[in-house]
């Protein structure tokens, strides 16, 4: 098993797995709607179907947010 | 600037600050302030600014005030139903603190007017709910070389970040607008209207740490937070040298105003 991060919170699973089994699990179900970073890089979206995570790595899931006003 | 005794009365508890005193607060009352979105998050952006005494307020919405707006848009009150946002907002400031002089746009930020509008002010705050208007706003500002706040609210969720030239911008973390109607905006989806104060106060926050140069901007960082749990988190972004705006090689050398989601409800 091993343990990386994801928006902070540990997660345990095998290792290495591939970030779109990472994206499944957090319930990301829309690729188009998060930009991804792993240890602090981006990932490319066309890259999201070939990267693996590892031990140790740093996940984060970065959200469109809109609200306010229509303008 | 010379402050009358009223408005040593009035900004005192500034004054007293050792990090502002008479000097910041004469760089607030100097200080020019674009509002784009008189709505949740410009509702409170715009009532902290004009407290503070932020010398020109600029506010731009082509929106008039909806019954369903009220429950988050706490500048408008029940009597302001389908009066003009803008105006709303303005009478507002005006009875709040007459110090402040307000401009309003009635009308949308679109590339044709967005660098003639933002050139005239120091500090640019996003409170608009469609991502065609953020990148907008963003690009606008980054080739303009102006300052601005990213803020987005959704739910139970609020994310906001400090843009500076030079620093990480909203395209370097986001790239380009989601395909329209992929992600909701708050008149879809809701939104608990409290987490507006909540993001727009901490917009307002930075708005005055900039106007005074007191502390370190939320810069290179995105804050995000959910009120369910009240955590608050800051993810670390980096300039991206890929940057279609500010990278090495940018493609964007002109503004444009993306498509709109087509299903618009009315919020």
């Amino acid at each position: 098993m091993g343990i990386f991060q994801v928006n902070g919170k540990n997660q345990e699973i095998e290792t290495p797995v591939s970030l779109v089994e990472v994206m499944k699990i957090n319930n990301v179900t829309q690729p188009e709607m998060v930009s991804i970073q792993v240890n602090g890089e981006f990932v490319s979206r066309d890259d999201f179907g070939t990267v693996q995570i590892n031990q140790g790595d740093e996940v984060d899931f970065l959200y469109f947010m809109g609200g306010g006003s229509r303008c | 600037m010379d402050f009358t005794e009223d408005q040593i009365h009035r900004y005192s508890r500034h004054i007293l600050l050792q990090d502002v005193g008479v000097e910041g607060q004469e760089k607030i009352s100097n200080g020019k302030v674009l509002i784009v979105g008189a709505g949740g998050l410009g509702a409170p952006v715009a009532l902290y600014l004009a407290a503070a005494g932020v010398g020109t307020i600029g506010i731009i919405d082509g929106d008039v005030v909806d019954l369903s707006n009220l429950q988050r848009q706490i500048i408008h009150f029940t009597p302001d139903v389908n009066k003009a946002k803008v105006l709303s907002a303005k009478e507002k400031i005006n009875q709040l603190n007459p110090d402040v002089k307000v401009i309003t746009y009635r009308e949308l930020l679109t590339a044709s007017n967005a660098l003639e509008i933002i050139g005239q002010y120091d500090f640019i705050v996003d409170g608009t709910d469609n991502f065609p208007v953020k990148f907008l706003i963003n690009d606008a500002c980054v080739k303009a070389g102006k300052p601005f706040s990213h803020g987005g609210i959704l739910r139970f969720d609020g994310q906001t970040m400090t843009v500076l030239p030079g620093t990480a911008c909203y395209r370097c973390v986001f790239h380009a607008p989601p395909p329209p109607n992929a992600v909701p905006t708050c008149s879809e989806a809701g939104v608990l209207g409290a987490i507006a104060g909540m993001l727009g106060t901490i917009q307002a926050t930075e708005v005055l740490k900039y106007l005074t140069g007191v502390g370190d901007l939320l810069t290179n960082r995105l804050l995000t937070f959910n009120a369910k749990t009240m955590e608050f988190r800051t993810i670390k972004v980096k300039h991206n040298h890929n940057c279609a705006v500010c990278g090495d090689h940018p493609t964007i050398t002109e503004l444009v105003d993306y498509e709109q989601a087509t299903c618009e409800i009315k919020n």
